[in-house]
């Protein structure tokens, strides 16, 4: 919902139902970046409203055209941070993998050299 | 009198190439915008640049986080196993490593008993403690698989899990423990009988499962199990009984922290420790010993003499303990590193740690998916 007036877009408050800071201060974080904006900030009317007022005042662009894109952007950025997340878990992963593997390996030759020894002493053990 | 040589001087001023203008942002303010620097009052400097021009009439280049982002954020996994995960994150601002703990704790879903139908329950833990802890119970599955249940839905095969608890402790033998490992899933739904209304309609259970849920591709080989076996629910005296039906739907941790995914989830900016002089000698041992996070350590001098180092920073939780000393408050600088955050989340069992968290991001797209739809 957004309230405004008909003479001067670029001044606007909008109202989230649902949302809470959560979304609220990220959304005002990337607001603030844009260098269009004059002065985003928001604020929840109540504690047990379940909504969240969003004002956005800019240098002329329709308010709601910036905070449109601020949640375009938004949205793009939590895609990359999550390619990036992926990417790291992922790699994580096999580097762990890998480090098992090498680790089982040592393993399996420090038996095979016990086995090894054990049999030469046996067999010492028998030419004596 | 402007004189030609005047004349071009001043086409060619620029401020910012005079050979004593440092470029970029002067120290001062630079770790004014990346650290937050903790006094004994309040920390100080905890907020990011407010606005896009910032530090513009200084700085210039770093007055826009937004445009280097995709080149600087960047993750770094320190350690994950099946419910821990930690990770670092770089280059974020800390609006968004909120907005994901704030997700992560309040709306990522899972599923947890909202019904309990008590048959019978003689133990001395009354019906509405009882219904309670076995709320809390977290279950290992995952709420992807499932679907909300909604008002006027029936309890189905999509949106509900049965579990059936009946214990009873032997009359003459001794106490018994009744632990989550007795709680049985029943993959084809309730099995108590309502009161039938008419006299020879069929009765009805409490749920109406059209198939049972280990048929389900998802659960045939897979069952339904309960994250920890071993949580105690109550203790039966001899001949105490307890017989009940729990019935877990999915939600989210706003409604209630049952529905919480994690058991917690949460971050701390990196910490920085750094000395401002030489610390030698008896102050050296005197620095090392107040720390009780070993962050320092002594490195020996060629000469025989002794000085502090900064070892082992990360460890740091500041404490301010080594700060409490009058001499060594002016050695030491203890500082936070505002795009820096060590991520920690538990997982209660659902889902993988780091599962969870993109998870969350999801949620969060979805949002301003939401938002983005509403203002079109
Ligand atoms: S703040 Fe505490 S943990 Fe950090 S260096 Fe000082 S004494 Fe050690």
């Amino acid at each position: 919902m957004e309230h405004g007036s008909f003479t001067n877009n670029s001044h606007a408050s909008f109202t989230l139902a649902e949302e809470d800071h959560t979304l609220a201060n990220a959304v005002r974080f990337m607001l603030n970046q844009d260098p269009r904006v004059t002065l985003a900030g928001y604020s929840i009317p109540h504690p047990s409203l379940d909504r969240v007022n969003i004002r956005v005042q800019t240098t002329g662009d329709p308010a709601r055209e910036v905070l449109k894109d601020a949640c375009q952007e938004l949205m793009l950025m939590n895609r990359h941070v999550r390619s990036v997340f992926d990417k790291a878990v992922a790699e994580f992963k096999v580097e762990q993998a890998r480090l098992k593997a090498e680790e089982e390996e040592r393993e399996k030759a420090k038996e095979e050299l016990k086995k090894q020894r054990e049999q030469l002493e046996s067999m010492d053990i028998e030419g004596n | 009198m402007v004189t030609e040589e005047d004349k071009i001087f001043a086409k060619n001023f620029n401020i910012d190439q005079l050979p004593d203008v440092p470029a970029g942002l002067p120290p001062h303010l630079k770790l004014k915008q990346s650290r937050v620097v903790p006094k004994n009052v309040a920390p100080l400097n905890t907020d990011s640049a407010i606005y896009s021009g910032g530090y513009v009439t200084t700085g210039g280049e770093e007055s826009v986080k937004v445009e280097s982002f995709y080149e600087n954020f960047k993750v770094d996994v320190i350690s994950c196993t099946e419910t821990d995960i930690e990770f670092d994150m770089v280059g974020i601002d800390s609006s968004f490593a909120n907005a994901f703990r704030r997700i992560l704790i309040a709306e990522v879903p899972s599923m947890a008993i909202e019904k309990v139908l008590i048959a019978n329950n003689t133990s001395l833990v009354i019906d509405e403690v009882l219904a309670h802890r076995i709320g809390l119970i977290p279950i290992a599955v995952d709420p992807r698989l499932f679907e909300y249940l909604s008002e006027n839905d029936q309890p189905n095969e999509k949106n509900t899990i049965v579990f059936k608890l009946h214990v009873k402790c032997p009359k003459g033998e001794s106490r018994l423990k009744v632990l989550t490992s007795e709680l049985q899933w029943l993959p084809n739904g309730s099995e108590f009988l309502k009161e039938a209304k008419g006299s020879n309609a069929k009765p009805k259970t409490y749920t109406s499962f059209s198939c049972s849920q280990d048929s389900l591709p998802e659960f045939a080989d897979n069952p339904i199990t309960l994250s920890h076996l071993d949580i105690l629910i109550a203790k039966l005296s001899p001949g105490q009984e307890i017989e009940l039906e729990a019935h877990a739907v999915k939600g989210i941790g706003k409604t209630h922290a049952k529905w919480s995914p994690v058991g917690t989830a949460w971050y701390r900016m990196l910490p920085e420790v750094v000395l401002k002089g030489e610390v030698e000698d008896e102050l050296a041992e005197r620095l090392v010993k107040a720390c009780p996070q070993k962050v320092f350590d002594i490195e020996d001098m060629g000469n025989g003499g002794k000085r502090a180092t900064v070892a082992q920073p990360r460890k740091c939780t500041l404490c301010k303990e080594c700060v409490r000393d009058d001499e060594l408050v002016d050695f030491v600088d203890l500082r936070s590193v505002k795009d820096h955050f060590i991520y920690n989340i538990e997982s209660t069992g659902s889902l993988p740690p780091d599962v969870l968290f993109t998870e969350a991001v999801k949620i969060l797209e979805n949002k301003c998916e939401r938002v983005l739809a509403a203002l079109s």
